[in-house]
């Protein structure tokens, strides 16, 4: 199952915010971590991953810093500020109401395809 | 287990990829760095997972992305990045940062002694509300030398290459001060308005450095005047504001300025602005699109328009040109813009690209040009003994003649080339081996006409 651009795009902001509310992290440990919780199925081209992170700084959602990690390497670190976390709240609201919405639908139409079950992926997971 | 060969071969693979990220324009140094350090984790993530180097690269390149669609998302994010800003200085050039800070120094060191030279005579008592003539004749003496030694500094001309240089410019002060100019005559006036035009070539030769003989050498030459044009007259709007504002604003404290601002502010900023602009010119030449070939695009079409309407009305209305002195000025300054947006939009034209479009437009500018100046040259040549040949006519009827000469070879291998049986790259050549032709011409206005014409 691949999730499609417009749901990717509109998912990107609260999950980004919300691995970020778990920890300061940088670019591919965000990467790592979304893949890990969507069991694969949200797949972000890596590179798409750095305008959205740059979008929410400018929004003043996130601040960045610059770090030598342990590797030697420069890296760009990410925190999530105060505003940023009133944000996530906000979206967290806007997306159970959303969810909840479809639960309710989901009920009432019979629709094809798999609704319950766990997801038996046979397609290989894509995070490494 | 590591192997040297596979690093070093990673090595220069990410340094490719990285080259090819950098060239992204919306995409700046710092956010290279940080997809940099993404890259390098994931490679090794991913030969820790037993991958070899080779397809770790590959694999970690195809998970970033198309770069298409990545430099377009951070152009999305960044949209200023699309203006391109003139930063003399990069943030992480450290290497060519003395070398552009040496270069804008010895730039404004040369306007600053342009500003001296300008006020140097008056200090010697040689005023310059009353010395008019002197100051006609001397005015590119000024400035050009020093924009000559910009040149000889910035290419490192060899001593041979100077010598002639410095022998042009000396020959040159020689006869303009050591004819017995009438004052205020018309010989005196043709020769200061020449002088700069003959002296624009060895500024021209220095510029080139060793690509003078060259067709790319002079075309840059070209491009570089056309840039320095626009970017002078953008300084003197400045400037004329600066000024404008300041005599304003001490006007109302009731303290005249005036005297300060036109014998000290305008003399020594028009003078110093010319080496300002032209290490302007040299400073972004890379940086930012040139502005000469646009507003030629903009004005060809509207010149052209124009000049169609002129022929129509001649032909419809039968009236003949009114034969007066400055007709033949203002044909000749009609041809040289016609050159001028020929000229640039050949300096900025593909020169493999086919024919298209606006090279047929250029043609019938060309043609049309070519048609009003013969109506005009018609009438003038019927009452020439009647006005006889005063140095002001003869001057004018050359510049005619050798505009003429360029313009009508010039349409002749334009049409070649639209018919496909010329390259563009004659076009450039012919346009590239006549710059000297206008210097030589100005160079015998200045020293054959005053003593032909007795120096009237």
């Amino acid at each position: 199952m691949e999730i499609n651009k417009d749901l990717t795009a509109a998912s990107s902001t609260p999950i980004v915010l919300a691995i970020l509310a778990e920890g300061d992290s940088y670019g591919y440990a965000i990467l790592q971590r979304v893949r890990e919780l969507s069991g694969g199925h949200l797949d972000w081209t890596d590179g798409m991953l750095y305008p959205v992170l740059h979008r929410l700084g400018r929004l003043g959602y996130v601040e960045a810093r610059w770090e030598v990690a342990d590797t030697g390497r420069r890296r760009k670190y990410y925190r999530i500020t105060t505003e940023g976390t009133a944000q996530l709240a906000e979206q967290r609201r806007q997306w159970q109401a959303v969810d909840e919405t479809l639960r309710g639908i989901w009920q009432l139409v019979s629709l094809p395809g798999p609704v319950s079950g766990s997801p038996s992926n046979t397609l290989l997971p894509q995070g490494a | 287990m590591p192997n040297i060969d596979h690093d070093t071969a990673l090595e220069a693979q990410i340094d490719q990829w990285r080259d090819y990220l950098s060239r992204r324009q919306a995409i700046h140094p710092v956010d290279v760095a940080e997809l940099e350090d993404h890259m390098r984790e994931q490679i090794g993530g991913l030969i820790a997972a037993g991958l070899d180097t080779d397809e770790a690269f590959l694999v970690a390149v195809k998970r970033m992305g198309d770069l298409d669609t990545l430099s377009r998302e951070f152009a999305r994010e960044h949209s200023e990045r699309l203006w391109k800003q003139l930063v003399v200085m990069g943030p992480d050039d450290k290497g060519s940062k003395s070398a552009v800070l040496t270069d804008a120094l010895v730039a404004f060191s040369l306007a600053v002694a342009a500003a001296v030279f300008i006020k140097l005579p008056a200090l010697l008592g040689i005023s310059m509300d009353s010395e008019f003539g002197f100051y006609a004749r001397n005015l590119s003496l000024f400035v050009l030398p020093l924009l000559t030694g910009y040149f000889v500094w910035k290419r490192r001309l060899s001593s041979s290459t100077v010598r002639w240089l410095a022998g042009a410019f000396v020959v040159a002060a020689v006869v303009v001060n050591a004819f017995p100019f009438a004052s205020e005559g018309s010989t005196l006036v043709l020769a200061a308005l020449h002088l700069p035009i003959a002296l624009w070539l060895v500024v021209g030769v220095a510029y080139a450095g060793g690509r003078w003989r060259e067709v790319d050498g002079r075309m840059d030459f070209i491009r570089f005047s056309g840039e320095l044009f626009i970017y002078y007259v953008l300084i003197a709007l400045g400037g004329g504001l600066l000024m404008g504002f300041t005599a304003m604003i001490f006007q109302a404290i009731g303290v005249g300025v005036d005297t300060l601002l036109g014998s000290w502010v305008l003399p020594c900023g028009a003078a110093g602005a010319v080496l300002v602009a032209s290490w302007l010119v040299e400073a972004k030449q890379s940086v930012i699109e040139n502005m000469a070939p646009v507003l030629t695009r903009l004005f060809t079409p509207l010149f052209t328009v124009a000049l169609l309407m002129f022929l129509g009305t001649v032909l419809w209305t039968g009236r003949g040109v009114n034969v007066d002195r400055e007709v033949l000025i203002a044909f000749d300054l009609l041809l040289a813009v016609v050159l001028g947006l020929l000229l640039y939009s050949v300096s900025a034209r593909d020169r493999l690209a086919p024919p298209g479009f606006f090279d047929v437009l250029q043609v019938v500018l060309v043609v049309s040009a070519l048609a009003a100046n013969g109506i005009a040259l018609w009438a003038i040549a019927a009452r020439i003994s009647e006005f006889g040949f005063s140095p002001n006519r003869v001057a004018a009827l050359g510049e005619n003649v050798i505009l003429l000469v360029n313009l009508a070879w010039s349409g002749v291998l334009y049409v070649r080339f639209l018919m496909r049986r010329g390259t563009f790259a004659a076009i450039e050549k012919w346009q590239t081996d006549y710059v000297p032709v206008y210097a030589v011409w100005a160079a015998i206005v200045v020293v054959a006409f005053p003593p032909l014409f007795g120096f009237i």
